[in-house]
């Protein structure tokens, strides 16, 4: 089936691409808008005054410093949860395989709601104050499976016979592992990385939840959304947000093209 | 001080060799921590939920207390008014899961079996980045484009248009005062928001089929669109029920899309993030949390059966 796609085809798929992308692109034009009270379309004139009035907002830096913050700290700890159950999960069989999957996707696929109010009602039992650290956990706990999927996969189609070959050549299980199996599994390890960057900074159903006072960039935005202050600065700082997550995602897909699929099933799969 | 002739082995030494020889110590090693903190923080508060689902309120002080009662599911499944949230949140789920469907199919097929080389990379990474990329950024966008006075309604006047939105938005239920404060708005947003989730499992469904099956259909005497609806489409079955999975629980959950393009008329997300915060009422918001998790689950065991979980 390498022929030419029919003219029905393409109009279709393309119909389809421009339904995901131009809204994208309003949202770049928007930010230059002179309009700041309604959303006419088509903008009445075009200004760069918002990018300085952006700038300008200190509880916009604070939350940006508090999501870069939160994004880091979960990342590191599911990047080490997620390596550790790739290499129990990559090889080895045993009865409960499926279940450790299933709780593994159990926070994605689960509305994430329910994780958040769950979260919640046992920090509330357990007297846990709301803060930085409960937001790290919970953000921690559905970035793990997009950690394992990456690094799962890449280990499976890393071959046993240069595990057996270290060892055989007199390296303890130690030294296989900083220097064969972490080495083998890096690009994927990073990518999966920046993925749970990327989604622990995006992350907002959870975090409400989570969160107590402290206001992390989805939170604000979320605040600006239904009482915005300055509307067009709400525009310019979507642009940000934009550019911010585009980075991670862009060297993810780059660090793992051609070596394997990159799950993109999902904040899921 | 050891007086065994034999020379003891450094530590390490042994810890490697328990670890190689001992292949269940490994798995114990690897597998306990990651295990732990899922059992300990995600299933322990999932069960801790369901234990709130069962307390009651004091009705004086306001204060949750911990007795024992149905009252919170009695209240959910037998208020006309949560029925009602129910039911439209459930019907909403199923109309943008089919609507999420229909627009990926064509762009998995033109991913799947046209495009070539760097073209596809590019398709990929394209419907790759609006998945990863800023959730709220793009629900604020959806809103932009449905307002009064935005890019659609423009758009409608530019193409002489007007009559037929109006239409639209005068229909009974899914219509309203303009797109963005009507049932049907919101379905474009959660349908837009929700469709990168379906494209990918669908394209990698298809993916999967083998050319040679493409080729014996046609051998066999199939004109394309035969082979479209009997080989293709039930082949493609399995990624359609996984991202199915997604666009399904994701909108069964979700308080922001309904809160940001709103139509009168709460849904399960706004009622339990609601109950929680503003009514102060912890064990309702943890029994109208428990029907998500009751749907969820009746629908992965569905989804499974249609071979979902080999798609993912």
């Amino acid at each position: 089936m390498n022929s030419r796609p029919s003219l029905l085809l393409r109009v279709s798929a393309l119909a389809g691409l421009l339904f995901l992308y131009v809204p994208i692109l309003i949202i770049a034009l928007y930010a230059f808008t002179t309009e700041d009270r309604t959303y006419r379309f088509p903008p009445p004139g075009l200004t760069m005054e918002w990018f300085p009035r952006a700038a300008a907002r200190g509880d916009m830096w604070a939350a940006l410093r508090l999501s870069l913050g939160v994004a880091l700290a979960s990342t590191l700890l599911a990047a080490l949860l997620g390596t550790l159950v790739s290499l129990a999960m990559a090889r080895a069989r045993f009865r409960a395989r499926d279940v450790v999957t299933l709780l593994l996707i159990l926070p994605i696929a689960l509305p994430g709601i329910v994780t958040g109010i769950a979260l919640l009602t046992t920090f509330q039992r357990l007297n846990v104050p709301l803060g930085t650290a409960t937001i790290v956990v919970g953000h921690a706990t559905f970035c793990i499976v997009t950690v394992y999927n990456n690094v799962v996969a890449r280990l499976r189609r890393t071959s046993v016979s240069l595990v057996e070959a270290s060892m055989d050549l007199g390296a303890d299980y130690f030294a296989t592992l900083r220097r064969v199996l972490l080495p083998s599994v890096a690009t994927a390890l990073l990518a999966g990385m920046m993925l749970s960057f990327a989604l622990s900074l995006d992350e907002v159903i959870v975090t409400t939840f989570t969160a107590g006072q402290q206001q992390t960039l989805p939170i604000w935005f979320l605040a600006e959304l239904f009482k915005p202050r300055d509307r067009p600065v709400t525009n310019v700082v979507a642009l940000m947000v934009i550019a911010l997550t585009l980075g991670p995602i862009l060297l993810a897909v780059r660090l793992t093209s051609g070596t394997d699929e990159l799950h993109g099933g999902g904040k899921s799969a | 001080m050891s007086l065994s002739p034999a020379p003891t082995r450094p530590l390490r030494r042994r810890l490697s060799d328990t670890l190689v020889l001992r292949p269940a110590v490994l798995l114990a090693v690897t597998l306990l921590p990651p295990l732990a903190w899922m059992v300990v923080v995600y299933l322990g508060s999932l069960v801790n939920l369901l234990v709130y689902s069962f307390y009651g309120l004091n009705d004086f002080t306001g204060q949750v207390e911990p007795r024992f009662t149905l009252t919170n599911f009695a209240q959910v499944f037998t208020t006309p008014s949560n029925v009602d949230i129910v039911v439209r949140t459930v019907l909403m789920a199923l109309a943008v899961t089919v609507a999420c469907a229909l627009i990926a199919f064509p762009i998995a097929f033109l991913m799947a079996f046209h495009a070539r080389g760097a073209r596809k990379a590019w398709l990929y990474v394209l419907v790759l980045l609006p998945l990863w990329s800023s959730y709220l950024v793009r629900v604020y966008a959806g809103r932009l484009v449905l307002a009064q006075d935005g890019v659609i309604s423009a758009l409608a006047d530019a193409l002489h248009l007007r009559p037929l939105l109006d239409g639209l938005l005068r229909t009974p239920v899914v219509g309203g005062p303009s797109l963005a404060s009507s049932y049907l708005g919101m379905f474009l947003v959660f349908t837009y928001i929700w469709l990168p989730y379906m494209i990918l499992p669908v394209q990698a469904a298809l993916e999967r089929i083998s050319p040679a099956v493409l080729q014996a259909s046609s051998d066999l005497g199939a004109r394309p669109a035969q082979t479209l609806r009997r080989v293709i489409l039930p082949l493609a079955v399995p990624g359609i029920a996984a991202g199915s999975i997604f666009t399904f629980s994701l909108t069964l959950g979700d308080y922001i899309i309904p809160g940001v393009v709103g139509a009168p008329g709460f849904f399960i997300g706004q009622m339990v993030y609601t109950q929680q915060g503003t009514a102060g009422n912890l064990p309702l918001a943890a029994a109208f949390s428990v029907v998500p998790i009751l749907i969820i689950t009746v629908y992965l065991l569905l989804a499974r059966r249609l071979g979902a979980f080999d798609a993912l």
